[in-house]
């Protein structure tokens, strides 16, 4: 066995669908024939979770697609049509809470600011003191939407920077991809966390059970990695993402010491207490400095970006700290 | 007739970077003294040393200079 467990590595299954978008394009993608989605009026989203939910279908078909659905799905022209539909939602809905908050900076210096002054719920002092076991298992659960693709979306901005900014990236990214190593690359260190805590490390086994806030936090970097329009806002929410991992991670690795949960998960956090305390620095300084250098008309997306992950971070946890205080 | 075509600028790449108020980035593999009579190999392409005395991962940085009083900090 070459993974972190039987299914780590394998094609996943469609989600289930949750409402009538996502049941068509489900449905589209089983049938690898987009002519559920042709019907008049066309298809509308009941709600956030279903528009959420079958724009994460349509982004998945660009990492590793589904078990059963014709590869070539990945460009056909209704499905991208579709897409750029939910894509524009999505990003109006970033951009006016983007200008409400009143976010600017005039460095990328000031990204480190911008991180600090943000408030708001956060779940990491919760897990530290108060998290039960089966709280720490959910959220587990759907942090692993994203981290088992981790560093993933940022990576489509690559052959888009230029020669510095390019360099300073990969060089991150080096890291993020265990440096050669794949019993260090990052994605397999929640992998065997994962299956240490007794849960399942299938990419995508518990994409049915997450809540909007997560599939949609995984469709903002989507977003911002396939656009080459948004690569600066790919990059700035790369930033805020490190610069507000390095403490968290150490809060939440005593809160799995706390538990007696899994070495091997606790391992995936105490190793992002020190890798991001490294890439904090690298992808402000380096990867953002050598953007706004080259490119100064993109500052202004490097702080939609940075602000995008802070925001989306912030939803979270108020979803997770509002169920679990309801229930206490 | 040869163009002339100016070759690309080299781009200043520092091995060393000092952060204002945080850590010193270390580029590449080096041997770091941690000033406790321990030699300890660096892990990573880039690793960050401390330099506010303040963190628990001692040699390497662990973000504790953000909590710092900015006085405090390097
Ligand atoms: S310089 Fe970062 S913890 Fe000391
Ligand atoms: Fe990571
Ligand atoms: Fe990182």
């Amino acid at each position: 066995m070459g993974a972190g467990g039987a299914g780590y590595g394998a094609t996943m299954q469609l989600p289930p669908p949750r409402g009538t978008l996502s049941h068509r394009v489900r449905d589209a993608l089983a049938g690898s024939s987009t002519r559920p989605l042709a019907s008049r009026p066309s298809p509308v989203a009941d709600d956030h979770h279903d528009a959420a939910l079958a724009l994460w279908m349509l982004y998945e078909l660009h990492y590793r697609g589904f078990d059963g659905v014709d590869d070539r799905m990945e460009w056909d022209a209704t499905l991208l049509g579709l897409r750029r539909h939910l894509e524009d939602d999505l990003e109006q809905d970033l951009r006016t809470r983007f200008a409400k908050s009143g976010t600017s900076a005039e460095s990328v210096e000031e990204i480190f600011r911008i991180c600090d002054e943000h408030e708001g719920a956060a779940l990491s002092p919760y897990l530290h003191r108060h998290a039960t076991r089966e709280q720490f298992l959910e959220l587990l659960r759907a942090r692993s939407v994203y981290h088992l693709k981790e560093s993933d979306p940022v990576s489509w901005a690559i052959p888009r920077l230029g020669t510095a900014a390019k360099a300073a990236l990969v060089e991150l990214q080096y890291d993020e991809y265990g440096g050669g190593d794949p019993n260090r690359l990052h994605a397999h260190l929640f992998a065997r966390g994962m299956a240490a805590c007794g849960l399942d490390p299938t990419y995508g086994a518990y994409v049915a059970q997450a809540p909007t806030e997560v599939l949609e936090q995984n469709n903002v970097m989507s977003l911002f990695g396939l656009h080459r329009r948004l690569r600066g806002a790919a990059l700035g929410h790369l930033a805020a993402f490190e610069v507000t991992s390095s403490l968290p991670s150490r809060r939440i690795a005593q809160g799995l010491d706390r538990l007696d949960l899994a070495d091997a998960m606790q391992h995936y956090y105490r190793e992002h207490v020190e890798a991001d305390a490294v890439h904090e620095q690298l992808a402000v300084r380096t990867i953002c400095g050598a953007l706004v250098a080259e490119s100064p008309e993109l500052l202004d997306d490097v702080v939609l970006g940075a602000f995008a992950c802070l925001d989306q971070e912030e939803r979270i946890a108020r979803h997770f700290l509002d169920r679990w205080e309801a229930a206490a | 007739m040869s163009r002339s075509v100016e070759p690309p600028a080299g781009i200043a790449h520092a091995d060393v970077v000092i952060c204002p108020g945080g850590p010193m980035l270390l580029r590449g593999d080096h041997l770091v003294d941690d000033g406790q009579g321990n030699l300890v190999r660096t892990q990573r392409p880039v690793s960050a040393v401390c330099r506010c005395g303040k963190t628990e991962t001692a040699p390497w940085c662990d973000g504790t200079h953000k909590v710092l009083p900015p006085k405090l900090r390097p």
